[in-house]
């Protein structure tokens, strides 16, 4: 498969855009693979491609119920950050950044990575030393973050709701100029191609109806294509993580499915170009614009257990009254469409990058709010995971035994209680 | 938006309760094994289908209640109270009120 460049583009428009190729291949299903990866979403064609690219192994299969990059990877709200502050959680989501930051050209493929900073508005004193903490934190382990007095925030995004008799009103905010927003499908559709061009199968439309073991080993996976058998395994299915589990006879696990919504508005001349977050008594809402205009934009997840792939209204309202509040130019905009994925929420809102009970399966889980940003490190540590069977020390305590030890990774300091971890 | 059917108060909007969670997991006693407690307060069944779950009407009576509804299509099968004194004491006064 020929590389994209911008000389193919000038051609190809010359000439018709006959001269492209199928981005990836539609192949049959082998009998047996070394590894098979289930799902084809951001994790699970990341994992592939890393597998391929840093281990060299090369004779792998992806396996998606769907189409890839069909569930969450096309359900979110394009946001990438590393301001997180706990151990576990900041080298890993800043060697996510890292990637981010490289991401179009490893893949020759433009993910229009967007690094127009995250910008947290800061309502209280309390709120501004606890933002200085977590900043000074990040830039103590090599990641980048700013504080912004009131001036500072005026400047950059003049349009906000600057009013003294705001309900919350604003004082400040924190930034990551780092961070930003990508195109969610084209990054599923890169890491498709990257991984399709050294030799992986993607098999879509291939569901996984049961989980074939010989006592602590898995053997095969029975699909709607036939059985595939398999020397590894990797569980990437968030969303479904428990459904797979139990095929696998594996029990519980510490994950509720959850739904989150994302909302796209009407296409708006450039207004917004940074992303907004709005998190004070109660609310909880972030915003950017699309490179098409649409204003995008999310907020809770629906407050109740669901596997179903529609949100409820509640939050529609929730959402449109905080987007009001803080950007009151948007009260007369249209929405235009919302939707909703299904989620892990892990009991401490971080996720699983871990061995499990079987010898030679693997568990890629427990993404909560967080999936998109990390889906490059996700698939990046997941592959090492998988290709050397021992965990890199940044994964170390991503593991499901990490309730029963009492380490935690409670960023929000929520308690065991998946719905909270927003 | 769902509507439950508060056994107390009548049908509300989902909106005026807020979501516990799987019913089915009950707590040890205080002095069971570590191992039991992180088994209760953190596995999950998740299933994907009919589930028993509170919920508690926080907007109205503030009284805990247990609903078995389809976590894939959201149908609610039944409520009833969770405490299982008062959802006899409740089915008693409805059995007097229908037989009377």
């Amino acid at each position: 498969m020929k590389p994209y460049s911008a000389w193919k583009v000038f051609v190809n428009g010359l000439t018709g855009q006959k001269g492209w190729d199928r981005a990836w291949r539609d192949p049959e299903p082998k009998a047996e693979y070394d590894v098979v990866i289930v799902g084809a979403g951001l994790h699970g064609l990341a994992t592939a491609y890393y597998l391929a690219k840093n281990h060299d192994i090369k004779n792998i299969a992806v396996v998606e119920k769907g189409w890839l990059g069909g569930g969450n990877g096309g359900r979110n709200t394009t946001i990438v950050r590393s301001n997180y502050m706990l151990p576990g959680n900041r080298e890993f989501y800043e060697h996510s950044l890292k990637l981010w930051e490289n991401l179009s050209h490893d893949l020759n493929y433009n993910v229009m990575f967007s690094q127009r900073a995250h910008v947290t508005l800061l309502h209280s004193p309390a709120a501004r030393d606890g933002a200085a903490r977590r900043y000074n934190t990040m830039r103590l382990t090599g990641s980048d973050g700013e504080l912004w007095d009131l001036e500072t925030l005026k400047r950059n995004i003049p349009h906000l709701n600057y009013s003294a008799d705001a309900r919350f009103p604003i004082i400040g905010a924190m930034a990551q100029p780092r961070a930003g927003t990508a195109r969610h499908d084209a990054v599923a559709w890169g890491y498709a191609r990257g991984a399709d061009q050294q030799g992986i199968d993607i098999l879509q439309n291939c569901e996984v109806t049961g989980v074939e073991r010989n006592g602590s080993t898995v053997t095969g996976l029975q699909t709607s294509r036939g059985v595939i058998r398999a020397k590894k395994v990797g569980f990437a299915v968030a969303g479904n993580t428990s459904r797979l589990w139990r095929m696998a006879e594996l029990g519980k696990l510490p994950i509720e499915s959850h739904k989150l919504q994302a909302f796209v508005s009407e296409p708006l001349k450039p207004l917004l170009d940074h992303v907004v977050v709005f998190g004070v008594g109660g609310a909880h809402f972030y915003i950017s614009q699309s490179d098409k205009g649409g204003m995008v934009f999310g907020g809770d997840i629906d407050w109740y257990k669901s596997y179903a792939q529609r949100g409820n209204l509640p939050i529609v309202q929730d959402v449109a009254e905080c987007a009001t509040s803080i950007l009151p130019c948007l009260g007369r905009v249209r929405l235009l469409r919302h939707w909703s994925g299904v989620m892990d929420m892990s009991m401490d809102g971080s996720p699983f990058i871990c061995k499990t009970p079987l010898d030679n399966l693997y568990l890629n889980a427990g993404w909560n709010y967080g999936g998109f940003k990390a889906s490059p490190a996700s698939g990046w540590y997941f592959a090492d995971l998988i290709a050397n069977n021992r965990p890199d020390p940044v994964i170390a305590d991503h593991t499901l035994d990490r309730f029963a030890r009492g380490i935690n990774i409670d960023e929000r300091g929520a308690g065991p209680d998946p719905k909270l971890h927003g | 938006m769902l509507r439950i059917s508060c056994p107390f108060c009548g049908v509300r909007d989902h909106s005026e309760f807020s979501y516990g969670g799987d019913a089915s997991v009950e707590y040890p006693a205080l002095d069971a094994s570590e191992s039991e407690w992180v088994e209760a307060v953190f596995q999950r069944e998740n299933l994907d289908g009919v589930q028993f779950e509170t919920w508690q009407h926080i907007q109205g009576c503030r009284m805990w209640i247990v609903v078995e509804r389809d976590t894939r299509t959201h149908a609610i099968h039944s409520v009833r109270p969770a405490h299982d004194g008062i959802a006899q004491a409740l089915n008693a006064e409805q059995d007097g009120v229908g037989t009377s």
